[in-house]
């Protein structure tokens, strides 16, 4: 058992591509059999990684899901920033370059209008809960923004590390939300064409939300998501610790 | 040959991301903005110009369609190293601010793709 158990860990990125492989054929089989294809594999798959998430952050306590038991250890490098990245970008490859241009003022319309939609949802959240600090409002702002944005922001203002880790539990919420909620979304809000994910990335902003509501839903539609998403948690890291925390410091 | 596909993607990467980290330092924030973004316009360009030149063979761009195939696993093994649990704990509070935060800018989608609509729209389909 031991020497299986070395051969796993020592290969770790190998032991990755096999179970993630056989994640997305169950996913698949689940997809056609169970539910005749109107729940899409891939969505499934992503709920299943999910939950396998949860397993291995009760198991470990760590904070990398899954990836936090030794033998899944290289789910961390095939899911993790660099690759997905890479992958991404890739999918830039089939691209109309036409749309993304004739959609291009919109998009960028769209990430100020998301970014200050999150925000100020966060910021009434947490009025709501009682907070009643600037600084406190401004980084539960943030973190409803992206679970980036949110401890940027709450270190740049000096918040308290409860109330960091609470805008980022509120950005993973977001963002999970989004990769299990845009498939079933998208045909109530016209999510079938570029220009409409172009602007699903600007709101949303989480790339990762984006990327995977968006493969879900429609991998064609991929590309033009993360190509606005990607400007998101920039842009947030960039307004909230100034101009929004300007702005929430004047009324409260 | 495959790795020249492969290549172009990851030239496009770096120097995307490189200009990402440069725009966040120039404006002084210690976060890389749109690299991603930017890498994509950058690969776009470059598939583009080398596909007319007829520079790019078919080997190459399987290299990068290898990579585009392999997104969706790459996606799922990206969720399944999410902090799940501490999203969890977060309690309500955290969980009330993501639901509202998503159901209200999905709703705002078909409001933004709804105004100032271009002349034409190709369905993706």
């Amino acid at each position: 058992m031991d020497s299986i158990k070395n051969v796993l860990i020592e290969n770790s990125l190998v032991t990755a591509f096999a179970l993630i492989g056989l994640t997305m054929y169950l996913s698949y089989f689940i997809s056609t059999k169970l539910t005749r294809g109107k729940l899409h594999g891939s969505a499934i798959a992503i709920m299943l990684g999910l939950l396998l998430a949860y397993y291995g952050g009760t198991v470990t306590g760590g904070e990398k899901g899954l990836a936090d038991i030794s033998i899944f250890a290289g789910i961390g490098i095939m899911g993790g920033g660099m690759l997905r990245d890479l992958a991404i970008i890739s999918t830039a490859f089939g691209v109309n370059f036409n749309q993304v241009k004739s959609a291009g003022a919109i998009g960028f319309l769209s990430l100020f209008i998301g970014i200050f939609l999150s925000f100020f949802i966060g910021v009434i959240v947490a009025l709501s809960f009682g907070y009643s600090n600037a600084v406190d409002i401004t980084t539960i702002g943030a973190g409803t923004a992206t679970y980036i944005v949110g401890p940027v922001t709450g270190s740049a203002l000096g918040a308290s590390s409860e109330v960091i880790t609470l805008s980022i539990a509120a950005g993973l919420i977001k963002s999970m939300l989004t990769m299990i909620f845009t498939p079933f979304a998208a045909k109530f809000i016209g999510l079938n064409n570029p220009r409409s994910a172009m602007i699903f990335g600007g709101l949303m902003g989480t790339t990762s939300g984006t990327a995977a509501g968006l493969a879900a839903t429609d991998p064609k539609l991929v590309p033009y998501g993360a190509m606005t998403a990607t400007f998101y948690t920039g842009l947030g890291c960039l307004l909230c610790p100034s101009l929004l925390y300007f702005i929430i410091q004047l009324t409260f | 040959m495959v790795i020249y596909g492969v290549a172009i993607l990851a030239i496009s990467m770096l120097i995307g991301v490189s200009a990402g980290e440069l725009i966040g330092t120039l404006i002084g924030i210690d976060s890389n903005i749109g690299g991603v973004g930017l890498s994509m316009i950058i690969l776009i360009v470059a598939v583009n110009s080398l596909s007319k030149k007829g520079r790019l063979k078919k080997p190459s761009q399987d290299g990068i369609a290898f990579w585009s195939a392999i997104y969706i696993p790459i996606v799922v093994a990206m969720a399944a190293q999410q902090n799940v649990v501490a999203a969890i704990k977060g309690g309500p509070l955290a969980v009330l601010a993501g639901v509202l935060a998503v159901l209200i800018s999905f709703a705002a989608v078909p409001i933004l793709s709804k105004s100032n609509k271009p002349k034409k729209e190709n369905a993706s389909k």
